[in-house]
């Protein structure tokens, strides 16, 4: 039942192979410790994702998930492997690949609105000016803060400023959206609420998304499939799971159904498994 | 009108309540810093008292300055000028060579914060050039202008060049990897980087280095100009020193004390404005 796979299928039936949008081969990423050692966090990463596949990364905090993340988005180097988007190796960042960060790196001196306005000015630097308020205002109203455009970060609450965060990289269309515990900060109700927008926007316009997370039901209810890191150091792809569920889903019929809970507790047995080894 | 009532009595106990906070607002920024100040004052009476020879009493020296101080700005002659005039030629000094000293040390910072060979070759400069009194590069600079204001204005110069160096330095090393990240997924060039991130988050610590700059230099300009003369509130000092008027010194201590303030004051202002937050040490 878990091998149902039928999203990929569905998508990429007609075509005569399936686009392989982000490719990651070989990957390790190790940092020198103090005394001149080698401290493998990754170690022979293989995936690949499509081109409009959501595609969660869930493990043990400090298995290298932001590392990986920072890697695809071209601001850390790996250490060996290859990294390639549509075939063109991933070598600097790029706007295509925008991150959503996990500690949301909002410019303190600039209003929410600033902060927004900042990237569509810097990668949509075409589009006119009365275009570019309206692209911020969308995106403002889309995660609810509109009332508080004009105050700056220190004056808004972690759940706020991770939702700046959200709409600053939904703003600039990328690509492939990279999102590093995008709602980690959020109280159970607005993470349902802005899961919810995400995934609307993600339905209706599909992408390539790697989204980072500690959540198993989000991973469940949002993405295509749910790799699952081993702990590090040395941290590999212990196993990837195939979410078959349907887009666009309703997380009320999830929960009605029995596969949901078999998939749920296959994530959180992996998670408990690679739990302090 | 019971509503009427309701809103009446809230009003007054809010009104209640805000002459409270006013009454410690009172105390905490009028009755007790003028404690202070009494404090110092009966010190001097005291002292004066005991040693009629040694300083004229507080009174005397306000009764003997009361022309200097109804009168900033008198002119009765080509070196008889009021200590308004005295004050506003040494600000001049300091505003000027401040104002150069910074506009060559921020960009120096710059360099300095973001290439690690700019540190490594300016970085040894620096910190001989910084222990040094800046009245020891006042013979250098007589030497090189032969006048006494230009030499004053050179001082300052390079008195406000080190803390702001060093300052910016600091500020532009140590701007968060985080927002320099943003810049880079959105692939904005390094010029506007320098701009629209690393300028204004080194601002802070820019302000910090100005800050500590202009009060150096408003201490110096004052030995400075003992040193050069001419017209300054520095010369004035030593002036009636030699003239054995004491009661001017005093006053001119005053004077240099409100005007350090004042300075500081203002760059904190400014500071506060630029940045959109508190000063960092208020
Ligand atoms: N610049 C660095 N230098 C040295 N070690 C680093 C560096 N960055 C990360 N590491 C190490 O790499 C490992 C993985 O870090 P990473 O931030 O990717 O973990 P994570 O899986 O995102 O954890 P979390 O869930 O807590 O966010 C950690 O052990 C960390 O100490
Ligand atoms: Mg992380």
């Amino acid at each position: 039942m878990v091998k149902s796979s039928l999203q990929t299928n569905g998508i990429h039936g007609d075509r005569s192979t399936p686009t392989e949008f982000l490719v990651i081969e070989n990957l390790t990423k190790s940092y020198r410790n103090p005394d001149g050692s080698e401290f493998v966090v990754l170690d022979n990463i293989s995936l690949t994702v499509q081109e409009n596949e959501f595609v969660s990364l869930i493990g043990h905090s400090g298995c290298g998930k932001s590392t990986l993340l920072k890697m695809v988005a071209g601001l850390e180097r790996p250490t060996s492997g290859l990294l390639t988007l549509e075939g063109k190796a991933i070598r600097k960042p790029g706007a295509e690949r925008m991150m959503v960060f996990q500690h949301y790196s909002l410019l303190p001196w600039l209003t929410v609105r600033e902060n927004i306005r900042l990237a569509v000015d810097e990668v949509l630097d075409r589009a006119s000016h009365a275009e570019k308020s309206q692209i911020v205002n969308e995106h403002l109203a889309m995660v609810n803060l509109t009332a508080a455009a004009n105050k700056y970060p220190d004056e808004i609450s972690g759940g706020m400023k991770q939702r700046v965060g959200i709409a600053r990289a939904l703003a600039i269309r990328p690509k492939m959206l990279l999102m590093d515990e995008p709602f980690g900060a959020l109280d159970a109700l607005t993470r349902g609420k802005l899961q919810r927008e995400v995934l609307n926007i993600w339905e209706a316009n599909r992408q390539a998304v790697m989204m980072v997370t500690h959540d198993v039901d989000e991973a469940l209810y949002m993405s295509d499939r749910i790799v699952m890191l081993t702990n590090g150091p040395h941290a590999q792809i212990g196993e990837i799971l195939e979410v078959p569920f349907p887009h666009p889903r309703d997380r009320a019929t999830l929960r009605e159904d029995p596969l949901y809970y078999e998939l749920r507790n296959h994530v959180l047995n992996f998670l408990d498994q690679h739990f302090g080894d | 009108m019971p509503m009427m009532n309701l809103a009446a009595v809230f009003a007054a106990i809010a009104q209640a309540s805000w002459n409270r906070t006013k009454l410690f607002m009172v105390r905490d920024t009028v009755v007790l810093p003028a404690l202070g100040f009494l404090g110092i004052l009966l010190l001097w009476w005291g002292v004066a008292l005991l040693r009629r020879d040694l300083m004229p009493t507080p009174w005397e020296a306000l009764l003997s300055n009361l022309d200097f101080i109804l009168h900033p700005f008198y002119q009765r002659g080509p070196g008889d000028l009021g200590v308004g005039w005295l004050l506003l030629a040494s600000l001049r000094r300091v505003l000027i060579g401040f104002g150069l000293g910074a506009i060559v040390a921020i960009p120096i910072g710059f360099l300095v914060g973001m290439s690690r060979p700019m540190m490594l070759a300016l970085n040894p400069v620096i910190q001989i050039f910084k222990p040094v009194s800046p009245l020891a590069w006042l013979p250098i600079a007589l030497a090189i202008f032969n006048l006494a204001d230009p030499s004053a204005i050179f001082v300052i110069f390079v008195t406000s060049l080190w803390p702001t160096i060093i300052n910016t330095a600091l500020g532009v090393s140590s701007v968060s990897q985080d927002y320099i990240d943003v810049a880079r997924v959105l692939e904005m060039p390094k010029w506007r980087q320098v701009i629209k991130i690393i300028l204004p988050a080194s601002l802070p610590y820019i302000f910090t280095g100005l800050r500590i700059s202009l009060g150096i230099a408003w201490l110096v300009i004052v030995a400075v100009e003992m040193l050069t003369g001419g017209i300054g509130i520095g010369f004035f000092v030593w002036d009636e020193w030699s003239r054995l008027n004491l009661s001017s010194v005093f006053l001119a201590v005053f004077i240099i004390g409100i005007t350090g303030l004042l300075l500081d004051f203002a760059m904190g202002q400014l500071q506060a404005w630029v940045t959109h937050r508190r000063p960092v040490n208020s």
